[in-house]
């Protein structure tokens, strides 16, 4: 299992949970957890997925979600998982 | 698992605070490239970092990607260049020569900067390092990725005073063949007392003789997470105050300890060492000034100045050791003028004097940086600050180091620019007084007593 944190941050609109989820269907990312509030009009999301089956490379996945992010009018963030795990964890 | 609190706090850390990866530097050893043949000998250089470090830019920019971290610049480290040339270099013009193959193969990989064109000459000079230290202006002015640096000193072996004189005149002559850019060779041009072989940190870099063929070391940076850290505990006591600290130069640590580590894996060169720096840039919010006064301090340089630096440069290296199982280099604060806006602001406000930074460097991890004195400063003048500055090193058994521009044609009041990461910054009043006589005695000054542990 390669786990990957999404985090979207952005003015609420309809359907942002909608399109991540159908962009990580089609490139078989498995969604293992999500988490969502939204505070005062500001929508924001973390995901913990699993990449291990996608058959693109981490960097294009980064890409692609960014785009997707600009188009929904959202900020969309890609991070492996050890990131926070090294920082947060002894 | 992994909250989002977490996740939120590490992501504004990089987006708000200025976290970074100051730099993923490739040490290269040329040694096996040492050929009596001038030609042959820049030919193998060219081949042998052009093959090791091709895909060093490549990688590290995978890197940032995937982890959502800004990994700033990508630079290469070699054996000091005194050594390499020694057998093929007779004049400062076939040591310039390899400068200019540096450069070279620097533009061709992509990197920013390569260090190395050094010679180690704590307790003597052999006639080839003597040769590249004067050929260092001529080196400085012809290239532009180039950084040279000189060890005149260490703990062990004394003062190396003859080699401060020449250094006092070489940096007077950097600045005259690079006065149509306000003098900016000197930018790149490191004198050293204990210099460490690891250093990943432009211009002081290079891949010391004690290391293997080719190895990863990585700077982290992030004044801004330490700043804004402390703001939440403002009024608080110094326990609390240095266990701010800690905690958070171990998260930066770590983030470093793991971008190291991928690069090595996926260049499949060794892992050397994370240095733990705090390396300010220009930019707002990621300056140690600022930390200095968030400690307490209306500027950096007021009283209490070297108290608040020296907590600040221990607690970072107790937090970042816990963090990675091989810390080295620098690892400590970096105090430099003219690429920490506070310090610059500093300077103006007439709170920082060059005397009060040459304290601040007993206490700090590096010294005297990036400091712009006027132009017509003696070469002997020069010589003096920097054996000051070597003397504080040898004693207190610390790396020491100058870094100092003699702007050629400005002076005090006056600033100069020098664009990028280098930044801008308010020309220095230097002491007016004569050292002439004690720089021109010649010779060198005996290793401390404190040296004898054998």
């Amino acid at each position: 299992m390669e786990k990957t944190i999404i985090t979207v941050v952005g003015k609420d609109t309809v359907g942002i949970i909608a399109k991540v989820c159908t962009y990580l269907a089609e490139n078989k990312v498995n969604i293992l957890d999500i988490s969502q509030t939204i505070v005062s009009g500001y929508f924001n999301m973390m995901m913990i997925v699993d990449t291990g089956a996608m058959t693109k490379m981490h960097g294009d996945l980064a890409d692609d979600l960014k785009a997707l992010g600009e188009e929904i009018g959202v900020v969309i963030k890609c991070q492996k998982e050890e990131i926070f795990d090294k920082m947060h964890r002894i | 698992m992994i909250n989002r609190y977490e996740v939120a706090e590490t992501n504004e850390m990089i987006e708000k605070e200025n976290l970074d990866v100051r730099t993923i530097t490739l040490g290269i050893s040329l040694l096996d490239c040492i050929d009596a043949d001038l030609k042959l000998l820049n030919e193998k250089i060219y081949n042998k970092i052009y093959n090791a470090a091709k895909d060093l830019v490549k990688v590290g920019e995978e890197i940032s990607k995937e982890y959502g971290i800004p990994i700033v610049n990508k630079r290469i480290s070699v054996t000091p260049i005194a050594l390499i040339g020694s057998a093929a270099c007779k004049t400062i013009q076939d040591f310039a020569g390899i400068a200019q193959t540096l450069d070279k193969v620097a533009k061709e990989v992509g990197v920013n900067f390569i260090g190395g064109y050094s010679a180690l000459v704590s307790k003597g000079m052999t006639p080839a390092e003597e040769l590249l230290i004067r050929s260092i202006p001529l080196a400085l002015s012809t290239t532009e990725r180039v950084c040279s640096s000189v060890n005149v000193g260490s703990t062990k072996t004394g003062i190396n005073m003859d080699a401060v004189k020449l250094m006092g005149e070489m940096i007077k002559e950097a600045a005259e063949y690079t006065k149509e850019n306000d003098s900016l060779g000197c930018a790149k041009l490191v004198v050293f007392c204990n210099a460490p072989d690891d250093n990943p940190f432009m211009a002081g870099a290079f891949h010391g003789v004690t290391e293997a063929d080719k190895i990863i070391n990585v700077g982290v940076s992030g004044p801004g997470v330490v700043k804004t850290a402390l703001e939440k505990v403002r009024g608080e006591n110094f326990e609390i105050l240095c266990e701010t600290i800690k905690k958070t130069a171990f998260k930066v640590t770590r983030v470093g300890q793991l971008v190291a580590q991928e690069a090595s894996k996926r260049l499949q060169v060794p892992f050397g060492i994370v240095d733990l720096s705090l390396a300010p840039t220009p930019a707002i919010g990621d300056s140690v000034a600022d930390i200095l006064c968030e400690i307490g301090l209306e500027y950096a340089g007021a009283p209490g100045t070297t108290a608040a630096l020296a907590l600040l440069n221990d607690q970072v290296k107790k937090g970042g050791v816990m963090a990675s199982s091989y810390v080295g280099g620098l690892s400590g604060a970096f105090i430099p003028v003219s690429e920490d806006q506070g310090m610059i602001d500093a300077v103006v406000a007439g709170a920082l004097t060059l005397e009060k930074l040459e304290a601040m460097t007993c206490v700090c991890s590096v010294g005297l940086d990036m400091i712009a004195i006027p132009g017509d400063t003696k070469a002997t003048t020069i010589s003096g600050i920097i054996a000051d500055e070597m003397a504080i090193g040898m004693i207190n058994q610390k790396t020491t180091a100058v870094r100092i521009i003699p702007v050629i044609g400005k002076g005090v009041g006056e600033t100069v620019e020098f664009g990028g990461l280098l930044g801008y910054a308010p020309i220095m009043p230097v002491n007016p007084f004569s050292c002439d006589a004690f720089v021109n005695r010649g010779g060198r000054i005996p290793a401390p007593i404190h040296s004898f542990k054998n």
